[in-house]
């Protein structure tokens, strides 16, 4: 059984569509990327798996449940949590503060919350920060932040939208290994990336998005060849052009 | 922490003994200062820690000084027991307006607007109904004694309002060490944030709004018994919404002390520029100081002055941590 199954799911906002008839399976433990021009639906897409939005028609099943009309917060509580693209911090907390609130989704005291908020913390590399006001972070730190809060809830399926957006190459790798450590440890990830050499070294399957419809699927090495993709990214005349 | 707290027994301490030495007038400017301390902390509770703006607050306070004196008048019973069958009657109204409000998902200006909008639904209801004094308003019956509520002087009064202030403190300090407190403050930070790391906002939302309005009504007991004269306009209009939530603003919203700074500073003030001016034919004036305190506070104070004095106390308090 999958963990995460979408089936023919719908989104419009008035004529457009946002998402459109998309499928596709994660199984538990695997990395899946999800690729796409701006515009494509892949944000729309993660708005309607955890719960922010509600689709038009189809189903999202996750762990052999249906999730469909659960809030974000029930949806969180299943283990299914996601960041933002424009990342959201607690600005007026530390960030310690930040992630003893995500901590609390399991923990049962405030004290233990807060132990798995500064083992988190370690994890993701912002000891030296813990007690820092998250409005004074950088950008890169910020995304670290929302990680580790997500982190922090204990999920079993990760979605991750652009966290390496912004990011120096240097943060870039040190986010494709903590991301790889966090696979290791079990948690599944689902993730929306522009950055293609983070997308590359993670993910062994990618879905590709186009104007809201899946237009390709597999092994990212044979799905940047794809036609489709190819015309979906760089225009019609250019795929000409290499075919 | 240790050197706030011993501070603060301290203070406690010199308030207590106060009354010995300072006049009854004083004392009666005391009785204010820590009503709307205690007024302003109970509105703090929903605004300046869950987030969601409420102008509407002196419809609570309302509703629990009516609720507590037509108990006591018409059932006898003391305004000691019915000063919590007006916070759960606030309550109710209080979680009805959250209700429709939070879900329906109203934020920022437009729950703004339904606040006032039920603070003047409740002052034009009770300004209609006989049964609460009509337009005449409402008298309460002096009958001094400890089970009405009544006493000669300031000095029980003071006593019942620093107990009040210190009430109101031990909510709001549990509230910042609990899970609830925490939920709060993140929700009003960013309320997708907090929903998608498992926050139920609209629950935590709706814990806030039942807190405030339980104790803002509490508060309304009180001030029925200390002026023993409840009239809408002199307890449910917007000027009094709006008068609960100036001295949080300008003390620090969303901190414990806060609202006590603010009262410390706005109701002195309050009190003699209206006596002065009032004498000397300028009534109103006080509304205008207000407002250029207002400016001032937002000016040399963002966050609050309560935000001011920790900056300046940060290096001494780290220095005793060292120690």
């Amino acid at each position: 059984m999958p963990l995460l199954e979408l089936k023919e799911v719908n989104k419009n906002f008035g004529g457009l569509k946002a998402v459109s008839q998309v499928s596709f399976e994660l199984n538990g433990g695997e990395i899946l990327g999800i690729i796409g021009p701006n515009g494509a639906g892949k944000t729309t897409l993660f708005n309607v798996i955890t719960g922010f939005l509600k689709p038009d028609s189809g189903e999202v099943w996750f762990n052999g449940e249906k999730t469909v009309g659960l809030k974000p917060h029930q949806v969180c509580k299943k283990g299914m949590v996601r960041t933002f693209q424009l990342v959201k911090p607690f600005i007026e907390l530390t960030v310690l503060e930040n992630v003893v609130v995500a901590a609390l989704n399991r923990a049962k005291t405030i004290k233990e919350a807060r132990e798995k908020a500064l083992r988190t913390i370690e994890l993701v590399g912002l000891k030296e920060k813990t007690n820092t006001l998250s409005s004074g972070l950088t950008l890169g730190h910020r995304k670290r932040l929302e990680l580790a809060r997500t982190l922090a809830t204990e999920p079993k399926l990760l979605l991750l939208d652009e966290v390496m957006a912004g990011l120096t190459p240097t943060e870039v790798d040190e986010l494709i290994r903590l991301l790889k450590e966090v696979n290791h440890r079990g948690v599944t990830i689902l993730l929306i990336e522009h950055v293609m050499r983070g997308l590359m070294a993670l993910s062994r399957r990618v879905v590709v998005l186009n104007y809201g419809q899946k237009i390709a699927e597999g092994v990212p090495g044979e799905v940047v060849k794809n036609r489709q993709v190819i015309e979906a990214y760089l225009g019609e005349e250019f795929a000409g052009a290499q075919g | 922490m240790k050197i706030i707290y011993s501070f603060l027994s301290i203070l406690l301490l010199i308030l207590l003994l106060l009354p010995n030495f300072v006049s009854d007038y004083i004392l009666g400017i005391f009785v204010l200062i820590f009503f709307y301390a205690y007024m302003g902390q109970s509105w703090n509770v929903l605004t300046g820690y869950a987030g969601p703006i409420s102008l509407g607050h002196s419809l609570y306070l309302g509703i629990g000084a009516y609720i507590s004196t037509k108990l006591a008048m018409d059932l006898g019973l003391t305004p000691w027991i019915g000063m919590w069958i007006g916070g759960l009657g606030a309550a109710l109204v209080g979680l009805a307006i959250g209700f429709l409000g939070f879900r329906f998902g109203l934020k920022g200006v437009y729950f703004v607007l339904l606040t006032i909008a039920f603070g003047e639904i409740g002052r034009l209801t009770v300004l209609h109904l006989k049964p609460l004094g009509h337009m005449m308003g409402l008298f309460v019956d002096f009958k001094p004694g400890l089970a009405n509520f009544h006493f000669r002087g300031n000095l029980p009064y003071y006593y019942i309002a620093l107990g009040f202030v210190v009430f109101s403190l031990i909510v709001v300090r549990a509230l910042e060490v609990s899970k609830w407190g925490r939920y709060f403050v993140a929700l009003r930070e960013d309320e997708d944030a907090a929903e998608s790391l498992g926050v139920n906002v609209f629950k935590y939302k709706m814990i806030a709004i039942g807190i405030s309005s339980f104790m803002t009504a509490l508060g309304g007991t009180f001030y029925a018994n200390y002026i023993f004269y409840l009239h809408p306009t002199s307890v449910m209009s917007m000027w009094v919404s709006i008068e609960i939530i100036m001295r949080p603003i300008i003390g620090g919203l969303g901190t414990p002390f806060g609202p006590l700074i603010g009262s410390l500073l706005l109701t002195p003030l309050s009190e003699i520029a209206r006596s002065y001016f009032t004498k000397a034919g300028l009534e109103g004036i006080h509304i205008v100081i207000y407002g250029l305190l207002l400016i001032a506070a937002v000016l040399f104070f963002p966050g609050g002055i309560f935000a001011f004095i920790k900056k300046i106390l940060k290096p001494i308090l780290r220095e005793s941590k060292q120690m």
